[in-house]
């Protein structure tokens, strides 16, 4: 196939990936809307905590909604069912933008993260792909809502907003640094994102309950989720500034200038730091972790977005 | 230290009590806090030290304003007395937390592990079963198998007679912790030795001209606070050829594709010389010193004679770039101009087109259809005040702009091979040709191995102390009318794996012996 073939190729997968993941976000409303029933009529005798079956256990053995789900519960399996729908469709969707990402490297003929375009596609399928891996061994799929929901916003935002043709890399990106150093930063970007979920999950249990809240893991559960995914994230993002300041000290002089975006990177680090010690100190831990953590990706979004749009400092060759 | 009432707390007590508020973990949080927001407003304002353009931009837009910020010192904060502050206390923090941890951890090391509660059932995870094995049999077995998970074991029998296994692992994971940790001073001490003895220059060097590394050479030059100026490698260079290519076509066109500069050098006087190929992402390191190539411009080649008819001035002057379609500002200088000094300031388009509202301007960054769009003066330069001036700005003061004989100012448009000349026989200006020039960066920071060790010992240490999980089990046996009761039971504050299933499995490593008996 030829450049303008695998383009083409790649622009189609993207748009179809959105649309469905925009149409697994919809599956999952459903999937949410209908245990929102069951709560209303039969939370009397149906519900129960679900945190109670598993007080001792980690996450991997906790089905939600297993101590809610009876046999012959008609309502309850079709909640089941529109999760499971709304699961499949995020594989296929996953599919579809993993052929849109590759497809796009191959008509540039380099790894498909040049531009803002092209970050924001990979970091989608990063996050994606975290969310996917980590359903397969947990059980996970309670993140779908979300998942799908910011998934169809950055590919949407991608696609009506930031889309530039496929084409080669401006000089100062010529560098094997660019695929360890993005690469780094979309995984630690990607588990930020879940682990910023988890962390909304956690809070929206903290205040509210019924309807598919009540069938999601436990408070506890989730926090330790969250946590889990942060540690995994923050050394990741520890590894990506390091790339990022050896290859500035390749290409510009010094591994370390104060550029806005090394700025910023380094505020997120100094957040998701400050989110680890909380966790490991009295009258920190739970809520208040939560919403550093969520201060955290704030930080990592911003810099993502309002450093780029800006335009100021080195990395504005990034491309919007 | 007891709690008393007294009013004032003795000198050292007070010492003692702002060393704890200092090294808390709530301190720690809030300084990091602190640091975080403390380095919001340098990416936000332009910093001398990033930008030192922009921020006399900044200055001249916001004179009132500016004022503010020299005094906060908002034009160069990483550098600035309150943002020390906060990494200073960050760092003392640190240290107040690290020491005494470290000294906990290292009688940690040599105690044994810790006895076992009075209760082992109600601990996070246990089991309970009866056995026939004797006691001591099921002791040994335990301890056998702790240890070849790699727990390190204690046996004893206690008070009342009971056989009991005590391990604990994961030690690494608090030592991780203390690396991550002593690491991060490391990279701090490193940078700052860097930023202290290095230093950081810039060069514009006309394509076919060389450079020899010297202060005097140097257009921009950032030393460190203790650098010495006799510390300069005397190396040299000379560019021999530079390419460059842009997009021609497409909608990423005039984005440069690439550029590159063939050099020659030499490492010190008197070396046989070398070649290199600088590229972006590509520096030549010499002696510690490394060149990059950070940016490439125009230099119009340009002749101008005076009144008299002499050679004024002569060679390639650089005009800097100041869009992406490369148009490009620059001065000519020619003070041993007779009767009076001459001066032209004006731009140079690579790509000439004329556009209706903006007049001349450039299309393209190659040079494709060049030409040079000049006013003159006459006057003094004021190169004799003393003062030191920019061979890329005019003072204005002394001279005076030619104009044509309606008034208006006198502006010439050229092309190379062309000249013109000036108003009532006061000279002529020849643009020969198009030369290129590279702007190179050549910059020192010494021990960056230094912050390199630092980090990565850091992500290691950070990986030990966030996954490493630290564990311990109990095994107790006790004899009962023949019958043996063996309690297990674990216990993980980091509440991290599956614990109770580690238990169980225990559990039935130990029912096997009793297993096994029953059988023979």
């Amino acid at each position: 196939m030829s450049a303008e073939q695998f383009a083409h190729l790649s622009n189609l997968a993207i748009y179809s990936a959105t649309v469905v993941y925009a149409l697994a976000l919809l599956v999952h409303i459903a999937e949410w809307a209908s245990a929102f029933e069951v709560h209303h009529h039969e939370v009397a005798d149906v519900l129960v905590p679900v945190g109670s079956s598993s007080a001792r256990s980690g996450i991997s053995v906790v089905t939600p909604g297993e101590s809610s789900r009876r046999p012959g519960e008609p309502r309850s399996d079709r909640t089941d069912t529109f999760g499971q729908i709304a699961m499949s469709l995020t594989v296929l969707a996953f599919g579809i933008h993993l052929v849109g990402v590759i497809s796009r490297g191959l008509a540039a003929d380099r790894v498909p993260w040049g531009n803002m375009y092209e970050f924001s596609t990979t970091g989608a399928l990063a996050v994606t792909g975290a969310f996917l891996a980590l359903s397969w061994r947990y059980q996970l799929s309670w993140l779908g809502l979300l998942v799908t929901a910011f998934t169809t916003t950055v590919l949407g935002v991608a696609v009506l907003a930031l889309y530039v043709p496929a084409g080669p890399l401006v000089p100062a990106l010529h560098s094997y640094w660019l695929v360890i150093h993005v690469a780094a930063a979309a995984i630690a970007g990607g588990a930020y994102t879940v682990g910023a979920m988890a962390s909304v999950l956690y809070l929206v249990k903290s205040r509210w309950s019924g309807g598919y809240l009540d069938r999601l893991p436990s408070k506890e559960d989730i926090d330790r989720l969250a946590y889990r995914v942060h540690a995994f994230a923050f050394p990741t993002w520890t590894f990506a500034v390091l790339c990022g300041a050896i290859w500035a000290e390749y290409a510009w002089g010094r591994y370390w200038g104060w550029d806005p975006k090394e700025v910023w990177a380094l505020i997120t680090w100094v957040v998701y730091a400050a989110y680890l010690h909380a966790r490991a100190t009295a009258g920190w831990q739970g809520k208040a972790a939560a919403y550093i953590a969520l201060v955290g990706f704030g930080t990592f979004l911003f810099n993502f977005i309002g450093i780029n749009l800006w335009g100021s400092g080195l990395h504005s060759y990034a491309g919007v | 230290m007891t709690q008393t009432s007294a009013p004032v707390l003795a000198p050292l007590e007070f010492a003692r009590w702002i060393w704890r508020q200092l090294t808390s973990m709530r301190t720690a949080l809030i300084l990091l806090f602190l640091l975080a927001i403390a380095a919001v407003p340098g990416s936000v304002i332009p910093q001398e030290r990033v930008d030192p353009l922009a921020v006399t931009r900044y200055r001249q837009t916001h004179p009132s304003l500016s004022q503010w910020y020299d005094r906060l010192g908002m034009f160069h904060v990483y550098s600035s007395i309150w943002f020390g502050a906060v990494y200073v206390l960050l760092m003392l923090s640190l240290l107040g937390c690290f020491i005494p941890r470290t000294r906990v951890y290292l009688t940690a090391l040599r105690a044994r592990p810790p006895k076992a509660p009075r209760n082992l059932v109600r601990l996070q995870a246990s089991a309970q079963f009866e056995s026939s094995t004797a006691a001591e049999q099921v002791a040994d077995r335990a301890a056998a198998e702790l240890r070849r998970k790699r727990f390190r074991v204690d046996s004893y029998v206690d008070g009342e007679g009971r056989h009991v296994v005590t391990a604990e692992k994961g030690y690494l994971r608090e030592a991780g912790n203390l690396i991550f940790h002593v690491s991060v001073l490391v990279v701090l001490v490193g940078v700052a030795y860097g930023a202290l003895y290095g230093y950081k220059g810039a060069v514009l060097v006309v394509d076919g001209q060389g450079f020899s590394n010297t202060l005097s050479q140097y257009d921009e030059f950032t030393p460190g606070g203790r650098f010495n100026a006799d510390d300069l490698p005397p190396f040299s260079l000379h560019v021999d050829d530079f390419h460059v290519s842009f997009q021609p076509d497409g909608p990423q066109v005039g984005a440069p594709r690439e550029f590159d500069a063939d050099l020659t050098y030499t490492a010190e006087p008197g070396d046989t010389p070398k070649t290199y190929d600088l590229q972006v992402n590509h520096p030549l390191q010499i002696d510690g010193t490394s060149v990059y190539l950070v940016g490439h411009g125009y230099a119009p080649d340009i002749t101008v004679r005076d009144g008299d008819g002499n050679v004024a001035f002569s060679g390639p002057v650089p005009f800097l770039p100041q869009d992406a379609s490369f148009t490009s500002y620059g001065v000519i200088k020619a003070p041993d101009a007779e009767p009076g000094q001459l001066a032209f300031e004006g731009y140079f388009l690579p790509t000439l087109q004329f556009d209706k509202t903006r007049g001349p301007i450039s299309v393209f960054p190659d040079a494709l259809n060049p030409a040079l769009v000049l006013l003159a003066y006459h006057g003094d330069l004021g190169l004799d005040a003393g003062l030191p001036q920019s061979v890329y700005e005019l003072n204005r003061s002394g001279l005076k702009r030619f104009t044509r004989a309606d008034g208006q100012p006198f502006r010439m448009q050229l092309q190379p091979g062309q000249s013109i000349t000036l108003p009532n026989d006061a000279g002529s200006i020849t643009f020969k040709g198009v030369d290129r020039f590279v702007k190179l960066q050549i910059s020192r920071s010494p021990a960056k191995l230094v912050p390199l060790a630092g980090v990565l010992a850091a992500i290691a240490g950070l990986i030990a102390s966030l996954f490493i999980r630290p564990r311990r089990a109990w095994v107790r046996a006790t004899d009962a009318d023949g019958r043996t009761v063996i309690e297990v039971a674990g216990l993980d504050r980091r509440m991290g794996g599956d614990l109770q299933a580690e238990v169980d499995a225990l559990a039935a490593a130990l029912h096997d012996v009793h297993e096994e008996k029953e059988s023979v």
